[in-house]
């Protein structure tokens, strides 16, 4: 066992929830990056149980690039196939639960309707380059962790005048 | 003058407001306009140039006139410019005029009105020519005191602005009777429709115009879209066309309202459509007279709009003036709730007297009287001389189709002469179908059915099938009109209220030979204004037409470009505002960090440490002085986790990095590291740094803070351009891993003390694999500070307590941390250089390292050899020491004593300088022409910024331990 603690880019932060959306963050287990190597992608995918296609998520591998996908949790041995890399501590995941799509429509330039489950896609917020999907728990929206703070006040700011405009509806 | 039961206000909500600090009530749906209006104010602004009273002219977002400056309750802050016809009351809302000096009435700068022979178009191109210093210093000040609209308080917005983005198949610009028929057909066939309104509720014209068509069916044609899931947006202005179906929109989310915390003011929206129907419809314009613009003198549409939406009466004896047959059913309504209509005076000479109140044909108006509010009018008709006692003259000179979007990707629009207006061609936007008055098709059975054609055109082209609805019955009357622009003769006619352009200033605009309509804007300043020339546009370029004897359609429009109303500032940057700006990047150190005092420094997007003050330390150059000094003689320690780290494996990972950097890493053993140098394309120094050898066919490349992401970038493009089939792939892992370098002759001694095993033999430039505290690490033994140096990186989620760890452990040996302060000492101490001196002009060649560009091919190899890029005649890197300790600084430029210091002597410049405690020296990094040549040669250091003159010797820019026998220890 490590004796060193590890903490989570947003460590202590508790959810927040305005207008029926709740943001919290997610601690994800193992992240490896998974590159196929030219020519090998139907070795890999057989040896991880497919490979996502552009914008999808296929089980547990995330989308990321051309020939490129996350997978959440451990790699098995693909020397001479892809280029691995643990990802791990390099993203913070946030978790978006409730009536989303209005607030996704504020964050990201996408149709949010077409962020169905499955779908796994780059796509900018704000500033900061994100990975978004959707699995069966709701959004989760990848950023790099030492920006984590901004993509939580950015999200935060953004939930935080939806709700006042629906205090007004109406 | 408020009429009995008209109007779509609701008079049981009451609401105060002052104007110019004078208290009102209107009621809920009033604008400021409407309720000034109902309170009986007449004058609300003063002009642009001339500071003449004026009134307000429209009803709707085109207003030239009356603009106001709306106070935040509360704060200090005030939104200028707002279009007193946009703003909706709100209890408390509080307006005041704006461009005056004194007060509304009496105006100190109206003197200008009576100075107007001196001050036409152009004038200050004449008149202040001389003396020529005046121009910046006097007259031009003076003249901007005098010109312009609202003013700002220069304090920071604080108020929220959002912006979003909205997808649909189609857009239905405007929801008058053409947009809600095309609406109503393209959701009842499937489509996903969203309808957006400028106005604060669906209807357009509708709202405004009583008895087009049954009022039954527009609410359930609003009901059943609202059925279909279309989304309605209102107080929605689309504001540019742009490329492949993209518009901007600007959304008044609470303007109408007191400010609220978090509730924007605007919403930015940016919506992407497949197919959009623009059914914007028109504006009417006005006519060029003598003094046509004294308050009290609108459009008839105002007048209609104000009647029926606001139950408000323009005037008590109310005249119109009209060109076509529209201002008869204005009259018509308006005598209908008892308002006195003095005259209809119609410019036509074959057109109907019969009417409920007298008809004048053949009218013109020659001029008009009343300081503050309109009094009289006079002019000629078919019965000669008139002369009218009225307080109110509606005006309607025909209209002109909205068509600026269309126009937004460059196309021109076409000229109609039976409507005398411009109104869009097929296709000026792809994907964008005009109907109704937009169209130039203005009954509203036309707009009705034309807005299902539209509707129907852009269902094909989405493949849906039209499942069209039945036209209701609406009124379809021909507007037969014949064109007036101007009235010639004696007295100023006003084109452009809001610029104060006149017909004079045109007709001399043509004089002078400006007779471009491109040009005649330029020089008289017309349709530049925040209306952006909506009521003056066309008027004038048919002066201008008249003046150069061309038709209309040969002097052709001026270009339309978005925005089509104007956004603020806040909208247009919604998202970036403040810290918004850019993302924050934190270390995990970063809370360790402050909570030892230390002061953060921006680096990029990272906030790194600047020093770590110790009790009794006051000014960063103690501190700075004591970890230099602490990394010298024990161990010091700096969070460096803001490197760019790159991993790239692949069989042909040592192959590429031999493309991409100077130098050969294809031969680097496992388990080593090698700096490494990268050029740009062009020969140009990029970035330097070290890359590992992590295993056979696996490298981490570590860039600069600074280029990290410049040098991702190029690798991409590198391998996408030049070698997208080679056996390599790279990722960033920057974020990673937190990496802490460990430096000073106790680092070893230090790392062992936390190393799970004890490090054995680990030479300079190794690199492997280590477990610390039970984390797996990675550690490289590498110095940037010339000291035993390593640099230790784990797992990120562990950096903030490695750091604790490293820092307690250190601080027992005597050792600690080090700031960003500190590295920049040690590394010129050392020589080493950063962006200070890479800074994209340098060579390898000018930083001692064209041995580094080997035998091999690499980027930018072939550019770096071009003549003028190596040899003496080129500022080469050196060093530089004060011959008297006296402080320098980068940015001085060098000069050979003896030479005038002039830019034509200039040596060279210096780029890094600072105090060292190590050797007791001011000590510089610089560029000097042939320098490495000028070795022990004097040279003199001049900044006029910071007044320094200083005589330095040239030295290597290595001033510690050449040899590098430390760092090897």
């Amino acid at each position: 066992m490590p004796e060193l603690f590890a903490k989570s880019a947003l460590h202590g932060q508790k959810p927040l929830t305005r207008a029926g959306v709740t943001l919290s963050e997610e601690v994800l287990g193992p992240i490896t990056s998974v590159a196929c190597f030219p020519g090998k992608r139907a070795l890999v995918a057989a040896q991880l149980g497919g490979f996502p296609a552009p914008n999808r998520r296929e089980g547990n591998l995330l989308w990321t690039g051309p020939e490129q996908a996350f997978l959440l949790g451990q790699a098995p041995d693909l020397s001479g196939l892809a280029a691995t890399t643990d990802q791990s501590g390099g993203w913070a995941a946030l978790r978006l639960n409730g009536e989303t799509n209005k607030l996704l429509a504020r964050l990201f330039p996408i149709d949010p309707r077409s962020l169905t489950e499955g779908t796994c896609l780059r796509t900018p917020l704000f500033h900061m380059s994100a990975v978004l999907t959707r699995d069966d728990k709701g959004v989760l929206i990848l950023v790099f962790r030492s920006m984590a703070r901004t993509a939580w006040d950015e999200i935060a700011h953004a939930m935080e005048m939806l709700q006042a405009r629906e205090a007004i509806a109406g | 003058m408020r009429l009995a039961g008209k109007g779509l206000i609701d008079r049981s909500k009451p609401l105060n407001f002052t104007f110019d600090g004078r208290k009102f009530s209107g009621f809920q749906g009033d604008t400021l306009a409407s309720a000034l209006l109902a309170n009986g104010v007449k004058l609300v602004g003063r002009s642009f140039k001339y500071h003449r009273p004026r009134g307000i002219l429209t009803a709707g977002p085109e207003e030239p006139n009356a603009l106001v400056e709306v106070l935040d309750p509360g704060s200090a802050l005030q939104t200028p410019n707002t279009r007193a016809t946009v703003q909706e009351l709100y209890d408390g809302l509080a307006a005041k005029s704006q461009n005056r000096l004194g007060s509304l009435r009496f105006d100190l700068l109206s003197v200008n009105d009576y100075l107007s022979p001196f001050l036409s178009a152009g004038f200050y191109y004449k008149t202040f020519m001389w003396p020529r210093p005046f121009w910046e210093a006097i007259y031009e000040p003076i003249i901007r005191r005098a010109a312009g609209l609202g003013t700002l308080k220069r304090l920071h917005e604080t108020a929220d602005y959002e912006k979003a983005f909205a997808f649909c198949d189609l857009l239905v610009i405007g929801s008058g009777p053409a947009g809600l028929m095309a609406a109503l057909t393209a959701a009842r066939s499937g489509a996903d429709v969203i309808l957006t309104e400028q106005d604060t509720a669906p209807g357009g014209r509708l709202l405004s115009q009583d008895g087009q068509v049954d009022g039954a069916w527009v609410k359930a044609t609003l009901a059943e879209l609202a059925s279909l899931n279309v989304r309605i947006m209102t107080r929605t202005t689309v504001i540019g066309a742009y490329d492949q179906g993209t518009y901007g929109a600007v959304e008044r989310v609470g303007l109408h309202l007191a400010p609220q915390r978090h509730l924007p003011r605007e919403c930015f929206w940016r919506i992407v459509a497949k197919q959009t129907v623009m059914a914007t419809g028109a504006l009417e314009r006005p006519v060029a007279f003598a003094n046509n613009d004294r308050p009290g003198i609108m459009l008839a549409s105002a007048g209609q709009s104000y009647l029926h939406r606001h139950g408000v009466s323009p005037g008590a004896k109310v005249t119109l003036f009209a060109t076509n047959d529209h201002a008869r059913t204005v009259a018509r309504q308006l005598k209908a709730e008892g308002v006195n209509i003095v005259a209809l005076l119609d410019s036509r000479p074959d057109a109907s007297t019969l009417e409920d109140f007298p008809v004048h044909l053949n009218a013109k108006i020659t001029d008009t009287a009343g300081r503050h509010a309109l009094k009289a009018i006079s002019g000629t008709h078919h019965g000669g001389d008139f002369q009218l006692d009225t307080d109110c003259l509606l005006v309607s000179g025909g209209w002109n189709p909205t068509l600026a979007l269309a126009c937004h990707q460059n196309a021109r629009p076409t000229w109609r002469e039976d409507i005398a207006a411009f109104v869009p061609r097929p296709g000026m936007v792809p994907g964008l179908h005009a109907a109704g008055a937009a169209n130039g098709t203005f009954s509203t059975h036309g707009a009705l059915s034309e807005g299902r054609a539209a509707a129907e055109a852009a269902l094909s082209a989405l493949s849906l099938t039209p499942k069209s609805p039945d036209l209701p019955q609406a009124e379809d009357a021909p507007i037969r009109i014949t064109p007036l622009w101007q009235i010639k003769g004696k007295g100023r006619a006003w084109l452009d209220f809001a610029n104060d352009v006149t017909t004079k200033d045109v007709k001399l605009s043509a004089q002078e030979g400006y007779t471009s309509v491109e040009h005649m804007k330029r020089y008289t300043t017309q349709g530049m204004a925040p209306d952006q020339g909506k009521n003056s546009n066309v008027g004038a370029l048919a002066v201008l037409a008249d003046a150069t004897g061309r038709s209309i359609p040969e002097t052709g429009t001026t270009t339309f470009r978005a925005p089509f109303a104007p956004v603020s500032i806040g909208a247009l940057g919604a998202g970036g505002q403040g810290r918004g700006f850019a993302p924050q990047r934190f270390l995990t150190s970063d809370q360790a960090s402050r909570d030892r005092g230390a002061p953060m420094i921006e680096a990029g997007l990272w906030y790194r440490p600047s020093y770590f003050p110790k009790p009794g330390e006051t000014d960063w150059r103690t501190s700075c002085n004591r970890e230099v000094l602490m990394v010298r003689s024990s161990v010091g320690v700096a969070d460096v986790s803001t490197l760019g780290k790159i991993d790239i494996q692949g069989k042909d990972a040592g192959r590429f990095l031999d493309l991409v950097y100077t130098n050969t890493f294809s031969t680097l053993p496992v388990g080593k590291v090698r700096y490494g140098l990268m050029l740009r394309e062009d020969g140009f120094v990029m970035d330097d740094g070290t890359t590992a050898r992590l295993g056979e066919h696996h490298f981490l490349m570590t860039t600069t803070t600074a280029a990290a992401g410049q040098v991702m970038r190029h690798l991409d493009f590198v391998h996408q351009a030049y070698c997208a089939d080679w056996d390599v792939r790279f990722i960033s892992v920057t974020e990673s891993w937190a990496q802490f370098a460990v430096a000073g002759p106790m680092a070893k001694m230090l790392l062992n003390a936390l190393l799970d095993e004890k490090l054995g033999d680990f030479p300079f430039m190794s690199c492997g694999e280590v477990a610390i505290e039970g984390v797996k690490a990675r550690l490289f033994r590498i110095s940037f500070s010339g000291e035993e140096g390593y640099e230790i990186a784990v797992p990120t989620p562990y950096g903030e307590a490695l750091f604790r760890d490293l820092t307690a452990k250190a601080e027992t040996l005597g050792g600690g941390l080090y700031g960003m302060e500190a590295l920049n000492v040690l590394r010129i101490e050392k020589g080493f250089i950063t962006h200070a001196e890479i800074h994209g002009r340098v060579t390898a060649y000018d930083i001692g390292m064209e041995k580094m560009v080997g035998k091999k091919d690499c980027i930018g190899k072939a550019q770096a050899a071009r003549p003028g890029l190596i040899g003496p005649e080129r500022e080469q890197l050196v060093g530089l020491r004060p011959l008297v300790q006296t402080e320098i600084a980068s940015g001085a430029h060098l000069f050979t004593p003896g030479d005038r210091v002039e830019r034509i002597n200039d040596q060279g410049y210096v780029t890094s300088v600072c105090w060292s405690p190590t050797l007791g020296s001011w000590l510089g990094l610089a560029f000097l022409k042939n320098g490495r040549a000028r070795h022990g040669q004097q040279i003199r250091l001049v900044d006029h910024m910071r007044k320094l003159d200083v005589l330095c010797e040239v030295t290597d820019p290595v001033f510690l331990d050449p040899k590098g026998e430390k760092l090897r220890a």
